[in-house]
């Protein structure tokens, strides 16, 4: 339950890091697992990837490239936030970097449909 | 200190998961494909070192980060908060490394 | 020109530390009210028994500090027109801190974290000394500036969701204040305070979501003073700094 104090843009975007953060953990278990197929040879792997040309699985990788990049982008505006000197901008840095998230996320997108 | 090792891993983190996400953008044109993959990274010390210091850093980084959730969420404390940072941190790190071992060896 | 017929309704959170709820007032709707008016005129015409605090009335010295709609606000800056809702508002203690009576809460948690966080100044100098010459321009002194019209009132406090997760955690106010003491060059125990913020129960908690300096009624940024402790601790530990053989 998001409170009344709670309602501001850099709430959010803190929500989306850790939520971002959670599906991304989440993931990579999967993922090594995945990867760690090819160890029994390529056509172990292969079954696996052709499973993954699914309308419904492609729309899952397109929601975790968007993790993945809404993680990155806004971890690197916490970065610079706590190791540069302060800029009162950041609000535009978090629009930014949410921009640059979808911006990649639909260049996923377009590319593997 | 906790909060050191998570930010210095988020620092190596941050060009590899730039390159990998270019890397994903690039390859999934055309579908993804084993042998694809596997020709390029069989063999290569560059893609060795590159995803085996992804794996590290991504361990240190998703286990302290899941401690602080484990902490301010679900108010985990103590001994059973660590064990739930440990063994993620110790579960990534050896699925991880299977992982590149799997694509590197050849 | 004064409206006497419109009615306000407004909903005050009334108990102790063992519970209580919402009792719901009407008072008489003006053009120019605060929420410090609307408490008073209940305590006065509706309900003597209503407790809250309140001292100079005009934003110096934040006593009156409520949550109004569910934001931390000080009371007697806030005007209704500007948060009432469909003419109802709704008036609570702080949050994150224990409640006395009704709107009235326990600030010594408070205070204890600001002196837990050495939010107090170690002279290095006695009055036979020649004053310190501090440049007003100086970077150190800018950062120091930047932060000390802190008048203790817990609106940041209440609006910080790491304190509502972490009991020890020491508070967006008590880090402040911190901070501007790091910058102060006449100040003689860095290398303590420095230890005792660089912690989890200190500037490591934060997560810059700066609900503290969206709130603050004096325009401060506790969010940029606890990124400048990271900062400085972080370097400290670093260049071996932080130790306790560091002095």
């Amino acid at each position: 339950m998001i409170r009344p104090h709670q309602r501001h843009a850099l709430r959010l975007a803190a929500l989306v890091h850790r939520l971002s953060g959670i599906g991304l953990a989440l993931f990579l278990p999967l993922h090594f697992y995945v990867l760690g197929m090819a160890i029994n040879g390529d056509q172990a792997l292969n079954g696996l990837l052709r499973w993954t040309e699914h309308p419904l699985l492609k729309t899952v990788e397109f929601g975790l490239v968007l993790f993945l990049a809404l993680h990155l982008f806004g971890g690197l505006r916490l970065l610079v936030l706590e190791f540069m000197p302060w800029r009162p901008a950041q609000k535009t840095y978090a629009a930014l970097a949410a921009a640059l998230s979808v911006f990649f996320a639909l260049l996923f997108l377009f590319r593997a449909v | 200190m906790l909060y050191l090792a998570q930010r210095i891993s988020a620092m190596i983190l941050a060009p590899l998961v730039l390159v990998h996400l270019v890397l994903i953008v690039y390859a999934i044109q055309g579908g993804l494909d084993a042998a694809e993959i596997l020709t390029r990274t069989r063999g290569s010390v560059i893609w060795g070192t590159f995803y085996g210091l992804f794996v590290v850093a991504v361990s240190v980084h998703a286990a302290i980060g899941l401690r602080t959730i484990g902490q301010e969420w679900l108010r985990l404390k103590g001994g059973v908060l660590d064990a739930l940072a440990l063994s993620a941190g110790l579960g990534l790190l050896v699925l991880g490394t299977r992982a590149v071992y799997a694509v590197v060896a050849a | 020109m004064r409206d006497n017929s419109r009615q306000l309704e407004v909903r005050v959170w009334r108990g102790d530390p063992s519970g209580g709820r919402h009792i719901d007032y009407r008072v008489p709707e003006l053009d120019n009210q605060t929420v410090l008016d609307v408490v008073t005129w209940i305590q006065r015409n509706s309900d003597p028994s209503l407790s809250y605090r309140f001292a100079c009335r005009v934003g110096m010295c934040g006593s009156c500090a409520m949550t109004v709609n569910g934001v931390p606000r000080w009371t007697c800056r806030t005007h209704v027109r500007k948060v009432a809702q469909d003419s109802a508002l709704t008036v609570e203690p702080l949050r994150n801190l224990p409640v006395i009576k009704d709107l009235a809460c326990d600030m010594s948690g408070f205070f204890d974290k600001w002196d837990r966080a050495m939010g107090r100044f170690h002279a290095t100098a006695n009055r036979y000394d020649a004053i310190a010459a501090i440049s007003p321009d100086s970077d150190r002194r800018r950062e120091a500036d930047a932060g000390i019209e802190c008048i203790n009132c817990a609106v940041c406090y209440a609006a910080c969701d790491v304190v509502a997760l972490r009991t020890d955690y020491l508070g967006p106010a008590a880090l402040n204040r911190a901070w501007t003491l790091v910058n102060d060059a006449r100040d003689g125990a860095q290398s303590a305070r420095l230890r005792t913020v660089a912690s989890d129960a200190g500037c490591h908690s934060c997560h810059s979501h700066q609900s503290c300096s969206t709130w603050c009624p004096n325009e401060l940024n506790p969010t940029a003073s606890i990124a400048g402790l990271k900062r400085t601790s972080s370097i400290a530990a670093l260049t071996g700094k932080l130790s306790r053989n560091a002095g």
